[in-house]
This record gives C-alpha cells, structure tokens and sequence, in this order.
C-alpha cells in the first residue's frame, strides 16, 4: 500500500499543495534490473541508521536499545534524537532493537539496559543517529529543490527550502534512494547553547498508552492458541523434583499437561486461572538437598561471628587500627541489613514459542543478550534461531537482569515439545517467595574514632555479605582480588575494580575489609543501586555516629570531609540551603542527612520525621539534591528520584525477607509490605545546574533515604536503630 | 456464561470461580487490566462494576451475573478522546513504568465521581488500597486534582 515507485512518488508530489517540484529531475539511472528495483522499493521505510527508521507515512521509528521500566529510556533516548533531527514528536514511533550487537551497550558490551547508564553512554551514539539523518536529508532535499544545502532548514518531519517549497523526511527518502545518497561519515553535533529538545522537561514518550491500558506489557502478550503455564516450584531454593503425579491437576477442565522442568512442575492450561489452580494440586516430592540448613538468622550469626576475624583487604589508607589502638573513646557498631525482595508491580513472565528450527520468546528483559544466549542453549539452537521480542516491563529493580535467566529458560523448556506457545506467569507469591533473587543479607561492623576537633580521624569496616557477581559472567569484570566490588559500594575513598569513583568523603585513616561468605541458600542479586542499599546505611549511619561522637552537626561534618570534592561539597551546600537545615525542630520532630555517590552522581537527602512516644513515626519531608551533570529530561530525573527515595524509604522502613530451614516467611503484599499513599510524602527534588557530561540517575535516590531515616529517627529520639527494618525496631511508620 | 463489558455482552467459556480478571485478560483479551496480587491487596486489577470500583482479582465470574463491567479500555471515548482523569495523568506525567496505573486511574474515575474536589487526605485515604512501587503518588495526586479542576470548571460529569 506504501510502495511509491518512482513515478508515483513523482506525480503524488506534484499533486502536492503547490506542485512544489520544479526543477527537479532524477538522475539517470541506467536500467540495470537492480536499479530499477531499488526505486521501486524506494518510498518503502528507509533505515537512515542502525537506530532510525522513516517511514511512508512520515512517521519515524526509533529501535530502541535500551528497555523500558519506568526509567525513562524511551524519552530520554528519543529526546536525543530529535534534538538533531527535529522530528514532529507526536510521529515517533518506537521499536525495541532487536537482539543484534551494534545494539550492545557500548559500555557493557552486552544487550544490558542496568547501572543507571542509559542516558549517559546513548547521548552520543543517538545524537550522531540523528545528525546524521538530518545531513542525509538535508542533501536530499538540496537536490530536490536544486539549492544550497545551507539555504535549507529543517522542523517538524519537514525539510524546507528559503522560497516555501518543502518536503516531509518520507518524501525525500526516494530522493536518497534516486542520487544514491549516503550519511556523511561524520557529523558536528549541536552545541549545548543551541539545544531544543535536551534539557527541556519533557513527558514519557508511551505515555498515553499507560493511560489507555493498551501498554504491551509482557504479561499481555497473546500469541494464538497459547497456552498458560503456572510453576509449582520447590518450597526451599535449589530444590528439585524427585518425583511427580499430575493426576489431580489434569481432572480440572483446560489443563493439557503436567510435566517436570528444572525450575518445577509445570501445569500448561487454556487460561491461567485454571493452570494456577492444577499447578497447586500437583502432588511433589522433592529433593531439597541441605536446603533446609538456611535461615537468615544463621546467615545473621555467621556473618556476625565472620565480623570480627579479619577479612580481604580493599583499601588501606594511612593507619586505621593503630589509630583506632590509641584512642580509648573509639566507637565500634554493627549493622545488619535482611534481604530484600524486589516485588515489581508485574510478575515475572515470559511467552515462548518454540519451533523445529527457531524460537520466538517474548518477555520484558533488561538482558536480552543474555536471555537469548541461554534459552538458545537450552533450546540446543544457534543464538541466531532465537528471536527476543523485547516488551514493556512493569518494573524491574534489577530482577529483570536475571544473569542466570531464570524467567526466560522455564518458559522455553515449558515450550519445548509443545505444539502451541507457552506463557509462563508467576503468581506474587511465587515472586517475594519462591524466586529466591534477593538483595543479599549484610552485616557491616564499623570502629571509628575523631580527632582533638572531633571530626572523623580513623575508620575501619569491614563488610560481610554474599557477593553478587562471584561465578557468574561477570566474575573478571566484578571481582577484584576475591572481593565483589559491589560488596563494597561507596565505602571506599579511592576507586575500586571498574567503578572509576569512591566516597567523597576523606578520613586519613581509613581501612575497608571485606568478607564474601559462600554462596548458599538464595541468589544473591542486584536490587536498585546495588551495593549501596546496605553499604549506605552502614556509612551514613555511622557517619552521624561518629558525628555526635565529635558533637558536630551531620551535615557540617559532611561539608568538612567533602572539602576535597567540589560537586558534593557544592551540592550540599545547596541541600542546606533549601532544606532549610538550620531552622530548629519542635518537639519529637527530628532530621537527618545522607549523601552518596554511584554511577558517578552525586546526590544527598534530609528526611524530617515526628516520632509518638509509641514509636509511630510519620516522613513528614524529603528534600533531595542530585548532581547529574547536563540534565537531559528534568521531568523524567525528577521522576526517577521520587521512585528511589520512595522504594529505599519502603525497604529501610519494613522491608524485610525472613528465610527460615530455607523457606521464605514473606508471601504477598500483606506481609512484605508496600509503602502506601500517605507514607509517602512530596519529594522536593532539586537538579544542580551543570554543563558537565550526563550521568546516572535511576538508582541513585535509593541510596541516601535510608541511612537519612534512620538518621532523623535518632535526632528525634535519641535512639540508634543498626538492625534494619526499622518496623523490627519499634519504629512504625504510621499507615 | 454472558457477561457484559464495555457495553457489549460476551460469551464466556469458563469455570465459575475464575476471577472476572482471568476472564477478562484471557478470554476477552482486555488486557489493560493488571495482575498484582491476586488477593486484593494491590489494586492493580480494579475495574467498575455498576459504576463501582471493585478488584476483579477477587471477582468469581459466576457472580457477576448481568453487572456491567467497565475497564480501562473503555474509558476513552471511540474517537480515542481520553477521558480528564486520563488527560490529567499525561498533563501531571505520572505513569513510570505503568503497570499499576490502570487500577489508579480507575480508582481516581471512582473517587471524582462521589467527591468532585477531594483534598490531598481523601485521596490518599481513597487511594490507599491502590500499590505503586514506581514513586508515582505525589503525582497522582497532582492529576487528580487537576482532573477535578477540569472537569469542575467544564461544568461537566467525569
């Protein structure tokens, strides 16, 4: 239907308003067949780049390589686009790359959208998409119109000449096509100063469908004639099937099978009401190994115990213990992080449909290379037999950057022999329960003393938690002398491994150890801002710990040590400022401050709180300051930090998993319990003006609100809570 | 079994105790309406049944009888004219990654339609039911009032 030939798309646009083409005639061609079939399919879409697509209508669509959770991806990348190529941004459409390596991140060198760095490692790579687009066009439409190139402009899909004539990018691809136009190799980017669309407060992309229900979540794919999956899965981690009876399951109406998988017994029915049902009636036996042996309160007294003998050395600076040694009035604390679960909104799933020589999976995925990787292997396929259709996800916090693909794998081996495709869903129990990738459980035992001033003088910690990324792909990237860098989040003052930044703050001596206990019982796993949502509140606790030692004020004592680093000296000096930290609180009221560094921002909070004499608390104010360099989508940061603050409040309040003899306590929303309406204050979100390269913002609000909770909780009480959540404490936030 | 959806009555083949949910997502193929919990604990799954929110979650099919049952998809007019709880949400920008918000903006229709103006207190004691873990109710707070002002000012039924 859109396939203009070449005297089609000449005579439409003759017919267009004005009959604007005067003067313009093709080149000769010749008649070679080949030729002749490329202006055929000349006004068909036309990939300008590996990124961009125009298209016949003029609509543009923009391949997509990085996912979209909620983070923002989608606008954040096509903002930069149209900031080259002006685009009218109601005609964008959006497709996600496929899984092909000049989609790879460039940084991870994977199809991986993790680490806050979406919009700091795509502002060049898109922006030269663009550019170049536009330079191609623009040559276009010079020939067409037959004047200089620099008497052209381009606006809204258009690219107009000085006397009125104009054509849409659609028109103008047969153009390309006719004169055999290429982009130029290389194009000058825009300067800042010239800058519509960057920095421009802008709103999500795929917005309307988020308020329409027609989003493609993956949990929403239909293929025909598929069938539902529902997992009864191992009541302890690891734990596998020994024997099975389906017998039960297949009496109910619309159950087509039963059959074992390594993830457990899966019920395949014509809904998944009905397989959900037959999964729970399928009678098991499982082999559960030592799995019953965990608990997290023998993880808790292990790692305790591990605590107090020396660990792996991450940083030594100048002479912690010995300083520590010499001064009596040395305090020493142990914090102790529980596990966490992510929860996202939608549960995982994942569509499968295996052919005798492909396989068609569609899921929401952060790590789609990977998924493909693994599912060709279990599908014994090439990598190149496996199609990832990648969709929308309902949240993900890390969970969805499965390195063993979990979510991905079960569906294909459900798929595998079945003549119709397979969607497997979990159940919210299956997810806080079963899934068994948590943030690990960590214990943090910190000694610290001040100087003559009372400002931080030594300090040593030592870190004791399962690591993340040991044994996995990214072992060599990750492990540094045995130790997992992410174990270590923003402790330590240098740069570690890859991570090119440390804390900001300097204390002369400074000794930072680490232990990696085994790694049993669960899978450990990357929850929003990783390391730091432990590491935090063990440093920024402590921290104010030591700042009531020396009787300094936190924040002046943040100001004091960050003397040596502009940005967050600079960016607390505003969060004073507009936080209004000096202004004196009333009775049971409290404050407290916080600041970290990850993915290269920084950024601190204060929490104002009121505590009853029961312990009821209500998070009566947060004001929160990023340093985010060139800030691409003020609207969309401003979002990220809301969605930080508020899932690293929900965790340091009353997030908590409970394992015990390897079972999970926590099932549902009723006791691994979500943040609600009126516990969740406005967020005052300021961004510091800067020029600077853009950097991440999607994690970074999850890793100051804790340690600034608790912080405002000992102001107005006078009470230390190390033993997170603080709903174990006899702190409730009021709800 | 007949149910009717958005103004049409369908026929249905399914067992009696599915959740109107089920239904709705896997037989009607309405999948704008989420799955979160499947216990009512989150609200991702709210429809209007007689105008009323409910969580079809929770919903056996047999017991719908002749109800009508409204979904997200049936809020915008068939011109595709968003609704002005569904204007505000894109004016306030307060989807991030938007799965909940089908259960929150029905919740928001319900909640104009019996207090036109609420306060920030009665829309979180309205809203409490309903689970974000995004960081978006400050901004749904802000879109209701702004759909209240709109629809307030238009004179106009939400």
């Amino acid at each position: 239907m859109n396939t203009l030939t070449r005297r089609h798309f000449i005579r439409s646009s003759s017919m267009g308003a004005g009959a604007l083409l005067v003067g313009f005639q093709l080149p000769a061609l010749g008649d070679s067949p080949k030729s002749l079939e490329r202006l055929e399919g000349a006004a068909e879409s036309l990939m300008t780049d590996a990124f961009l697509r125009i298209n016949p209508d003029n609509t543009t669509t923009i391949l997509m390589n990085h996912a979209e959770f909620g983070n923002g991806a989608y606008t954040s990348l096509a903002m930069m686009i149209a900031e080259e190529l002006p685009l009218d941004w109601d005609t964008i459409r959006i497709e996600a790359a496929p899984t092909e390596k000049q989609y790879y991140s460039p940084l991870f060198g994977e199809y991986l959208t993790a680490g806050s760095v979406s919009t700091a490692s795509s502002l060049i790579p898109m922006r030269t998409a663009g550019a170049k687009t536009r330079a191609l066009l623009i040559a276009a439409a010079a020939k067409a119109f037959d004047v200089e190139e620099s008497t052209l402009t381009a606006s809204q899909s258009r690219v107009a000449a000085a006397d009125g004539r104009s054509l849409t990018f659609a028109e103008l691809v047969p153009v390309i096509h006719a004169f055999k136009l290429e982009p130029p190799a290389t194009v000058s980017l825009k300067p800042a100063s010239a800058f519509d669309v960057l920095g421009k407060p802008t709103r999500r992309i795929e917005g309307r469908d988020k308020v329409t229900g027609a989003a493609q979540f993956g949990i929403d794919v239909k293929r025909p004639n598929m069938l539902y999956g529902s997992i009864q899965r191992p009541p302890i981690f690891k734990g596998r099937v020994k024997t099975f009876d389906g017998s039960r399951a297949l009496e109910i109406k619309g159950v087509v099978k039963v059959k074992a998988i390594d993830a457990g017994v899966v019920a395949l029915a014509e809904d998944y009401w009905t397989a959900q049902k037959a999964a729970r009636l399928i009678d098991v036996t499982w082999d559960t190994g030592d799995g019953d042996r965990w608990s997290t309160e023998g993880f808790f007294s292990e790692y305790r115990a591990l605590s107090n003998e020396p660990g792996m050395l991450a940083e030594d600076i100048g002479d912690a213990e010995r300083t520590l040694a010499q001064h009596p009035d040395a305090i020493e604390a142990v914090y102790e992080l529980p596990y966490l679960a992510h929860a996202t909104m939608e549960p995982m799933n994942c569509t499968a449909e295996v052919h005798q020589d492909r396989c068609d999976i569609w899921v929401g995925t952060q790590y789609q290379s990977n998924d493909r990787t693994l599912a060709a292997k279990t599908l014994g396929m090439d990598e190149s037999q496996v199609t990832i259709h990648r969709t929308l996800m309902g949240g993900t916090f890390g969970r969805r950057a499965s390195k063993t693909a979990d979510f991905v794998v079960e569906a294909v081996q459900a798929a595998m022999g079945e003549t119709r495709p397979v969607q497997i869903i979990w159940s919210r129990e299956e997810d806080i329960q079963q899934g068994g990738h948590y943030r690990p459980l960590f214990v943090h035992r910190l000694k610290g003393c001040v100087d003559e001033e009372g400002f931080p003088l030594a300090w040593h910690q030592r870190a004791v938690g399962q690591s993340i990324m040991q044994n996995t792909k990214h072992d060599p990237a990750y492990m540094v002398r045995g130790m997992d860098i992410y174990s270590l989040d923003g402790c330590l003052q240098a740069p570690f491994g890859v991570f090119p930044y440390g804390t900001s703050y300097q204390i002369p001596h400074h000794r930072i150890e680490s232990h990696n206990p085994p790694k049993v019982g669960v899978y450990p796993h990357e929850w929003r801002a990783v390391g730091h949502t432990h590491t935090g509140i063990a440093y920024e606790c402590f921290l104010d710990e030591l700042a009531h030692l020396g009787d300094k004020d936190p924040l002046d004592l943040r100001l004091h040590l960050t003397k040596g680093h502009e940005r967050m000296h600079a960016l607390l000096t505003t969060l004073r400022q507009v936080s209004g930290w000096d202004e004196p609180m009333g009775p049971q009221r409290g404050r407290g401050v916080a600041s970290r560094i990850y993915s290269v921002s920084p950024i601190a909070n204060t929490v104002e709180v009121t505590v009853s004499d029961d312990g009821q608390y209500t998070v009566d104010r947060i004001v929160c300051v990023i340093d985010c360099g060139f800030a691409v989508n003020p609207l969309g940061i401003e979002s990220q930090i809301h969605g930080g603050i508020m899932l690293g409040l929900n965790a340091a309040a009353m997030g908590v998993i409970d394992i015990e003899e390897g079972r999970v306590l926590q099932s549902n929303f009723h006791d691994y319990v979500p943040l609600r309406f009126h516990q969740m204050p406005k967020v005052e979100v300021h961004i510091m003006p800067s020029d600077a390269p853009s950097t991440g913002v999607g994690e970074q609000a999850s890793t100051a609100i804790g340690p600034a909770l608790a912080n405002a909780i000992f102001d107005a009480t006078g009470q230390r809570v190390r033993q997170f959540p603080l709903s174990r404490q006899g702190f409730t936030l009021k709800g | 079994m007949k149910i009717n959806v958005n103004d049409r009555v369908h026929e249905v083949t399914a067992s009696g105790d599915t959740p109107l949910l089920w239904v709705l997502r896997d037989h009607l193929h309405l999948t704008g309406t989420k799955y979160g919990c499947g216990s009512g604990l989150c609200g991702a799954c709210t429809v209007h049944v007689n105008g009323v929110p409910v969580r079809s979650c929770l919903l056996p099919i047999d017991q719908v009888n002749d109800q009508q049952v409204t979904t997200i998809e049936h809020l915008a007019d068939a011109d595709g004219s968003l609704s002005p709880v569904q204007m505000a949400w894109l004016e306030a920008d307060v989807a991030q990654c938007g799965y909940c918000q089908s259960g929150q903006i029905m919740a928001a229709e319900a909640l104009l339609k019996t207090n036109p103006d609420p306060s920030d207190e009665e829309i979180d004691t309205a809203m409490q039911g309903h689970v974000c873990r995004c960081g978006t109710y400050e901004r749904i707070r802000e879109a209701i009032h702004i759909a209240a002002k709109q629809t307030n000012s238009s004179g106009g039924a939400v």
